[in-house]
């Protein structure tokens, strides 16, 4: 090996400069972007919109992800994207499972009011 | 083989060897932010499902700020970004510049803590205390969550200034300067969520 070899462990980042900065743009775009996009409230159906931020949030996520965290960049066997990728299915299946179910639950569960007029049929059916 | 030969081949192995344990750790606290990545999951689904639970208290809507927010976000994204300065000043063994970028880092940080205290206290004095309301609950634990790793943080960053002032760049500090970075802009990841579905589309937008 040559001394090279050695030296080039550690200096990989001519690049890397330019990674971070881009990043950094990218994030302050989607940032003020989502905010502008909220405050002005641009689209009159408020679950459009907050698709709109959700997927900003997801691209600077993704963005700061690959230019800061430098995920995917290491080299072959990938067990640091692996572990992300069973951190997500664990997040998803977290998130979307509990606001579904207590969303159902929400759903099914009566208010007092309900209740009562519930009752009051079933008191008119047995008498 | 040379006497010459020998020494380099053991020392590339030796490298070699560091370069892998230090992978390893690397790997390992990497596992360890994918956990704690878990741990806020559970929290942003107790947020979602808890709300619009109120209990006669104050919504999203009447109690954040969004501009208050905003600044908070930039602050903290411009301490990522400076953070990731610092350890390219590291990997070119710069060391006063690795110092600069590590108290601008620190000093936005504890803006940013300053901030979401001032915030916190601003809603507890007006009676908004976690005791308010399953959303209010919900909320500061969350919030306070995070608040708690950034208050961790800064302590890291300071002990690893302490550190590089005594010890200089060795591969043990630059090391940990890396695990400390991650750790740093992990946080402002999870701040990117924070921001959008607490204060832009729960607050904001009052879905």
């Amino acid at each position: 090996m040559s001394k090279e070899g050695l030296i080039s462990v550690h200096n990989t980042d001519k690049a890397s400069y330019k990674a971070y900065v881009t990043g950094f743009l990218l994030s302050l775009f989607c940032t003020l972007l989502a905010y502008l996009l909220t405050v002005n409230h641009v689209l009159s159906k408020s679950w459009a919109l907050a698709l709109v931020i959700a997927t900003l949030a997801l691209i600077q996520a993704v963005t700061q992800l690959t230019l800061f965290l430098h995920l995917g960049s290491e080299s072959k066997p990938k067990f640091k994207l692996l572990v992300f990728s069973f951190m997500t299915i664990v997040v998803f299946i977290l998130v979307a499972g509990s606001i579904w179910i207590m969303h159902n639950l929400n759903h099914r569960i009566m208010t007092p009011k309900q209740i009562n007029t519930f009752m009051e049929k079933q008191d008119d059916g047995g008498l | 083989m040379s006497e010459v030969e020998t020494a380099v081949i053991t020392k590339v192995t030796r490298q070699t060897e560091q370069h892998e344990a230090d992978n390893k750790t690397l790997f390992g606290f990497w596992v360890y932010l994918m956990t704690d990545c878990v741990l806020f999951a559970s929290l942003f689904a107790t947020f979602a499902v808890l709300h619009s639970n109120t209990f006669g208290g104050p919504t999203a809507h009447s109690l954040f700020s969004l501009p208050y927010a905003l600044a908070e976000t930039l602050i903290l994204l411009v301490s990522s970004f400076t953070c990731g300065l610092m350890i390219l000043s590291a990997q070119n063994k710069a060391k006063r510049l690795v110092l600069i970028w590590l108290g601008i880092t620190f000093i936005l940080g504890a803006a940013f803590l300053t901030l979401e205290i001032r915030e916190f206290s601003d809603f507890v004095s007006r009676g908004d205390s976690w005791r308010r309301s399953g959303f209010l609950s919900s909320y500061f634990t969350l919030v306070a969550t995070h608040g708690l790793h950034i208050t961790m943080g800064l302590l890291w960053i300071l002990t690893m200034g302490y550190q590089v002032l005594k010890r200089g760049l060795t591969r043990i500090t630059i090391r940990q300067l890396t695990l400390m970075s991650l750790f740093w802009h992990f946080l402002d990841l999870i701040w990117i969520f924070i921001f959008s579905v607490v204060y832009l589309i729960s607050g904001g937008l009052n879905i």
